[in-house]
């Protein structure tokens, strides 16, 4: 039976409120979820605030702000700054995105919450672990599969079969749309996520693969697959604007277009 | 050698902070309909013993769901009927993998809310000028 409440350890209490910068005339209000693993205390929301004539435009501006300005200790994941590595997922204002693509303008708030990605183990601060995520990503076999002889160059593809890989080969796997699932949410140890259910559609869909029939075989599960009940979190939220129900609707189709 | 101590791990918020969505609140309350509508059939089933039961049991059953609380009572279970049917509708196109667009899968949750409500107001129209 899922959980709708916080267990015990991971109710978050209100935090520190840092000083706001000195002559600063254009300031901006962030509230940010805080956890340290070496306190033993529970996760607090520490106030913080910037100096907007000295910060760029992105949230994630903000973030290095803070961490350079206010508060070295604060903890997140960030490396490419422009939506590609997928490293800065997190929950801002309510919704799951890339703190470095969504502008402090766009959040349209006199306070900007951020949240890890929800429904997670937090490792520290902003940073979740992500190694159960991944551990599913490997379990589709995210890889081509053939059994006819290599050719003697590559794989040939028409611009049509190519064209299906449309919408699926731009994932990033920054796990925003499977944190922001509420089925992942209740039965994450045993359904997929939309973000490797995307990642098989991908493969299942590829016409040089020759491994279909074990890839739907391998899915066919009431929790793997089905546990999708097209609540539409994923492609409401994906920050690269792709649909992994629209994926997972084609996946099951293909399950019963293969039973009949 | 001494083991490092690390604090067992919180589970980061997820009810608690997400923002709703149309989508995410319809299917939440198809959910909820569909639980409800197994008291609604056990209303039916208690009209239905009644009227097996005499004309004595009937009419005091028959009374109560004549009442002002009787018709609250119907008319909120004919809006959850309506309400889980077009959930299903809903899901049923999706399930064809269609009208999963972003614009086209917020209108088709709104729908259900509304269309629901129209079709119970509607019900309700017909059966009081036929009856």
């Amino acid at each position: 039976m899922a959980q709708f409440t916080l267990p015990k350890n991971s109710k978050y209490t209100e935090g520190k409120t840092w000083p706001k910068p000195a002559g600063a005339s254009n300031v901006q209000e962030f509230r940010i979820y805080r956890w340290n693993p070496d306190d033993g205390a529970n996760p607090r929301i520490d106030t913080y605030y910037i100096d907007r004539d000295d910060c760029g435009p992105m949230v994630l501006d903000a973030l290095l702000w803070i961490k350079n300005n206010v508060d070295s200790t604060l903890t997140f994941r960030r490396s490419c700054r422009e939506g590609i590595c997928g490293s800065c997922a997190m929950n801002i204002m309510g919704g799951n995105t890339l703190a470095c693509t969504l502008g402090i303008d766009d959040c349209g708030s006199d306070s900007i919450k951020i949240y890890p990605l929800p429904h997670m183990p937090v490792l520290k601060d902003l940073v979740p672990d992500l190694t159960s995520f991944f551990a599913q990503h490997a379990s589709i076999q995210p890889w081509l599969q053939t059994e006819t002889a290599e050719p003697e160059t590559e794989w040939r593809q028409t611009p049509e079969e190519r064209s299906k890989l449309d919408g699926l080969y731009e994932c990033i796997l920054c796990a925003c749309c499977t944190t922001s699932c509420p089925s992942y949410w209740w039965n994450g140890d045993r359904f997929l996520g939309p973000a490797a259910l995307l990642q098989a559609y991908r493969w299942l869909i590829d016409s040089r693969d020759e491994a279909t029939g074990e890839r739907l075989d391998n899915l066919h599960d009431p929790f793997r697959l089905y546990r999708c009940h097209t609540i539409m979190n994923c492609a409401n939220t994906c920050p690269k604007g792709l649909n992994p129900a629209k994926a997972i609707a084609e996946v099951k189709k293909m399950m019963v277009a293969r039973a009949v | 050698m001494a083991e490092a101590k690390v604090a067992p791990r919180p589970l980061s918020p997820h009810l608690q902070i997400y923002r709703w969505s149309w989508t995410m609140a319809m299917s939440i309350f198809h959910r909820a309909t569909g639980s409800a509508l197994y008291i609604g059939i056990a209303l039916f089933a208690v009209w239905l013993v009644a009227l097996a039961s005499g004309p004595a049991t009937f009419d005091a059953v028959q009374g109560f769901f004549g009442s002002p609380l009787g018709y609250l009572i119907l008319f909120g279970y004919t809006w959850i009927l309506m309400h889980h049917m077009l959930g299903g509708v809903r899901h049923l196109v999706w399930d064809f993998g269609y009208g999963m667009e972003a614009v086209q899968r917020i209108n088709m949750a709104r729908f259900t809310l509304i269309g629901s409500i129209a079709l119970t107001v509607a019900i309700w129209a017909i059966a009081f000028l036929l009856f």
